[in-house]
């Protein structure tokens, strides 16, 4: 199979979209990025993902790969001799999955609620557990890294690349909020695992500037204020 | 040697019926501790003070919650002897979409049938078998999801069967009439010496299902 047929159907502002680009980078892989309109999704999409009908979707040759911790842990699997993404040991290997499922399944929900959350009371509660999830990344991190520079240890791993994917959004939730999601005081691992994440050269430029994203933010909840009120 | 294992459980729990299965499939000899649900011990807060739930596999003294994810940590550990997960990178993310869907779909769906009442309960039977078609497309003509040998979905999966009789009674309905070629490699599944020392009896696990309709106050 010809390892430069690669495909990604995405959007740019998509985090879980931006996990996978940080993945192909960090193998070194080019690939065809093909954006895409999920409020008109295309006929690729739709074939490609006839389950879920969402993004990413990686085209590897004619094989659809879908869900985002999915594909980069094929990618880690196929291109087995770039830098590993995955921790090699076992044990560390489910620790990274469990903190993976629960970005996904518990933490970036409470987000998607804050989109509906209508008054202040329960904005402030969701706040709040935004904010306990980001502590135990602290401890998580302080943990997993060893005393080195990332989640994945000397290098970027899954866990940085599951979670570096929503700085962005969190820089652009914190204006909306005026909260400082990041705080040095509190979460001081994070703070500088975050920078050092970011000006990675693999991740640089991927994630779209806060500006983007806060633009973008606005659409969204101008959209569900208008789905709220119908 | 395998080192000390532990298997943090509930009888009726599917989940937990997973890694049963998975042990047995490759020869590991471990500790079966019962959580008496829905009451829950101190140890099984201080093995998973996350999501606070089991199963917990306890390898060595370290805990790992989750089902699929422990699934697979059995899988890498005892990697020699009947792998769960193919060794095709395309392949094993086939298996890990399914075992996602199984539990998107077929658990929360599942789950429904037997808390819910009226509308909500008639939609979620529906959907349920549904999704139990969906799955039946994904089978084929193979004898297991894994293709000819059983596999990581087919583990993730059958421990649901047992929880069949459970949601006919409380919704009412037959799902073996309407899913002929799943319960067909229900049964296939349940001739490995495997899984059917893992799975509970149907009866316990609707037995289990009146008691947590009565804690979650559902009627």
């Amino acid at each position: 199979m010809p390892t430069n047929d690669v495909k990604l159907l995405g959007a740019p502002a998509s985090q879980y979209v931006n996990r996978v680009q940080f993945a192909l980078n960090l193998k070194s892989i080019d690939y065809e990025f093909i954006p895409q309109n999920m409020r008109e999704k295309s006929e690729l999409l739709l074939k490609s993902n006839p389950v879920h009908k969402n993004i990413p979707v990686l085209l590897h040759g004619d094989k659809p790969i879908c869900d985002s911790l999915v594909i980069v842990q094929y990618i880690d699997e196929f291109w087995f001799d770039g830098p590993s993404i995955l921790p090699s040991d076992p044990y560390d290997r489910a620790i990274a999955r469990f903190w993976a499922a629960y970005i996904d399944d518990k933490w970036i929900p409470f987000f998607k609620e804050l989109t509906t959350a209508k008054d202040e009371e329960s904005k402030t509660a969701l706040v709040e557990k935004i904010l306990e999830g980001l502590k135990l990344f602290e401890d998580v991190f302080v943990k997993a890294s060893k005393g080195k520079c990332f989640f994945g240890g000397e290098t970027i791993g899954f866990l940085d690349i599951v979670l570096g994917c929503y700085l962005g959004w969190l820089k652009a939730w914190g204006i909306q909020l005026d909260v400082n999601f990041l705080d040095e005081s509190k979460t001081p691992a994070l703070v500088g695992w975050a920078e050092r994440f970011s000006s990675d050269k693999a991740i640089h430029g991927i994630i779209p500037e806060t500006e983007e994203l806060f633009r973008i933010l606005q659409i969204i909840l101008a959209r569900a204020a208008d789905a709220a009120s119908k | 040697m395998d080192g000390e294992v532990i298997l943090l459980d509930a009888y009726a729990s599917m989940f937990g019926m997973r890694l049963r299965i998975a042990l047995a499939e490759k020869g590991v000899k471990y500790e079966y501790r019962e959580e008496n649900l829905p009451k829950k011990s101190p140890f099984l807060f201080q093995m998973n003070p996350i999501h606070k739930k089991v199963p917990v596999l306890i390898h060595n003294g370290k805990p790992i919650c989750e089902s699929l994810i422990a699934l697979q940590y059995i899988d890498e550990v005892w990697h020699d002897k009947n792998p769960l997960l193919p060794s095709d990178p395309y392949k094993r993310a086939q298996a890990r979409l399914w075992a996602d869907f199984v539990d998107q779909k077929v658990h929360i769906l599942g789950r429904k049938i037997w808390s819910a009442k009226g509308e909500e309960q008639e939609a979620a039977k529906k959907e349920f078998i549904e999704a139990l078609k969906v799955l039946e497309g994904e089978l084929g003509e193979k004898p297991y999801f894994g293709g000819e040998e059983f596999g990581y979905v087919d583990v993730a999966l059958i421990p649901f069967y047992s929880w069949f009789h459970a949601y006919e009674t409380c919704g009412n309905f037959k799902i073996g009439t309407q899913c002929p070629k799943f319960v067909a490699w229900a049964k296939r599944c349940m001739q490995r010496e495997s899984v059917s020392k893992s799975l509970a009896d149907p009866e316990k696990v609707y037995d289990f299902v009146l008691i947590l309709k009565k804690h979650f106050g559902v009627e």
